[in-house]
């Protein structure tokens, strides 16, 4: 038997009897963020390859929920902080070895970014609107003329961006269910999927539906493969990934994981999706539904498990 | 220079003087705690081994917490001691989350707070104010790069551990076992 107990000193909230530092807000934003990042890839790559025609969804109408989801999502980072009043530090510094930063200052292009993405737009839609000063209808011809630039800038930033959303956990060596470097890729892969479901949902067009729901099952597959590589990284790794594994293969996230993450967020809308391709109809969001919420459950179980594991007590 | 300390568990009794010195000199806020104690009982009756330990930040020499903050506001100072500065610190949690030992906590005004190894005092004693109130005198605080400093002596002569050595973050306290 062996008994560890704080005979003094230890009661600090959120921190004992187990850490709880970070609550709704930050999976919140883990998930707005993998979505941002999975449609402005998917816009601005189409955008660069010339086929904004061919795929209005993912590049005119997709881009529209970007600011949104970043606006929502940073909100709840804000709200998460405890010391909201100095938020600006963040932009003082560089630090190259923390991905907060990294993100910090991703999305400080991202964001401004994701709104001239839309302005670029304003005038195909509404093409009779007056813009009243002389001034803003030279911005929209300029974002309207420079969309490409915008475009090779946001594709890789929006690599950045999703893969930030997985390194910031498992850059943190004190917590084994996050402490892996499969974690990144994992949650760009994630965050991909997301938004491809999101576009399949949205789009009209029969050409781009199909094609957006082979690469939804393609990411669905990629996950499912990826996520077989963590699990076997933890059964090989120590004993304290062992126990950060058993919390989703037989502990208190058993359920939630199997049940909502991957079979009715990852395997039950790939079937729908497969046999969408074979012919069946399927109701579209459907599985795009599933996918969303899939994700985001994955991102909540992931920071809840992920705080409860831990190398002492 | 390398400030670090050595904890002897077999002089510790677990009184909690360290704490109560601790939250009065650094006027931690009520309820909360920079150092604790941490009692470990092992084994069965009749071959039981029971260990105190005064822990606190281990003022890692690859500290996690500096590494993931995105402000600068947890640094190294002199004598590798991690500090935070208070009004650089926006309250992310990121160090909390990156600690294995669980030896930050969030202050009521916002900030993150912890052990600073009394880094305000050094200037004028080369001591800590849990290791000057301990009634067992257990708790060794000095330079471990000096090696005619007590607490190089000491780990020196005698046995010691460090805690979750395997969170390879180079703990700067040691256990005398």
């Amino acid at each position: 038997m062996k008994e560890v107990l704080f005979a003094s000193g230890r009661n600090i909230p959120n921190v004992d009897p187990q850490l709880h530092a970070w609550h709704w807000p930050i999976p919140v934003y883990l998930f707005l963020g993998g979505l941002a990042a999975g449609l402005l890839f998917f816009a601005s790559y189409y955008t660069i390859m010339g086929k904004e025609k061919e795929m209005p969804a993912a590049t005119k109408w997709a881009p529209f929920f970007v600011p949104i989801t970043l606006v929502v999502g940073l909100g709840a980072l804000f709200y998460d902080l405890t010391n909201k009043l100095f938020f600006w530090r963040l932009y003082t510094t560089i630090r190259i070895e923390s991905p907060m930063s990294w993100g910090a200052w991703a999305l400080m292009i991202i964001t401004p970014l994701s709104f001239l993405w839309i302005a670029s737009y304003l005038k195909e839609i509404f093409p009779n609107w007056s813009w009243k000063y002389d001034f803003l209808e030279k911005i929209m011809d300029w974002v309207t003329k420079n969309r490409k630039v915008m475009a090779w800038i946001l594709l890789p930033m929006s690599i950045i961006l999703g893969i930030y959303t997985g390194i910031l956990l498992s850059a943190f060596n004190a917590r084994p269910l996050w402490n892996n470097s499969i974690l990144g890729p994992l949650f760009l892969v994630s965050g991909l999927s997301t938004a491809a479901a999101l576009i399949v949902w949205l789009s009209k067009d029969a050409h781009e539906k199909h094609l957006f729901t082979k690469i939804d099952l393609v990411l669905i597959a990629t996950e499912l493969f990826i996520l077989t590589h963590m699990f076997m990284g933890f059964q090989a790794g120590t004993s304290v990934q062992q126990e950060a594994a058993f919390l989703l293969n037989g502990g208190e996230f058993t359920v939630v994981f199997w049940v909502f993450v991957v079979i009715l967020g990852l395997v039950f809308p790939a079937i729908l999706e497969i046999s969408e391709l074979i012919g069946y109809k399927v109701p579209v969001a459907v599985p795009a539904m599933l996918v969303i919420i899939g994700g985001l459950v994955f991102r909540f179980v992931m920071v809840e498990a992920g705080q409860i594991t831990r190398y002492l007590y | 220079m390398r400030y670090g300390m050595a904890i002897d568990t077999l002089k510790c009794v677990g009184c909690g003087d360290c704490v109560v010195a601790c939250q009065t000199e650094n006027n931690v806020p009520f309820g909360y705690c920079r150092d604790w104690i941490t009692e470990t009982i092992d084994g069965t009756y009749p071959k039981v081994e029971l260990e105190f330990r005064s822990e606190r930040c281990n003022h890692c020499e690859n500290s996690p917490c500096v590494r993931c903050c995105p402000t600068g506001a947890s640094h190294i100072v002199e004598g590798g001691i991690v500090v935070v500065t208070a009004d650089k610190c926006i309250g992310c949690s990121a160090c909390i989350e990156s600690c294995p030992y669980d030896a930050r906590y969030t202050h009521p005004l916002g900030h993150v707070d912890k052990c600073t190894f009394c880094h305000h005092v050094r200037d004028y004693k080369q001591t800590t104010a849990c290791s000057a109130v301990c009634p067992t005198s257990c708790i060794y605080f000095g330079d471990l790069d000096n090696p005619k400093s007590e607490v190089s002596m000491v780990l020196k002569n005698r046995k010691f551990k460090d805690l979750a050595p395997e969170a390879g973050t180079k703990p700067q306290i040691f256990y005398l076992i």
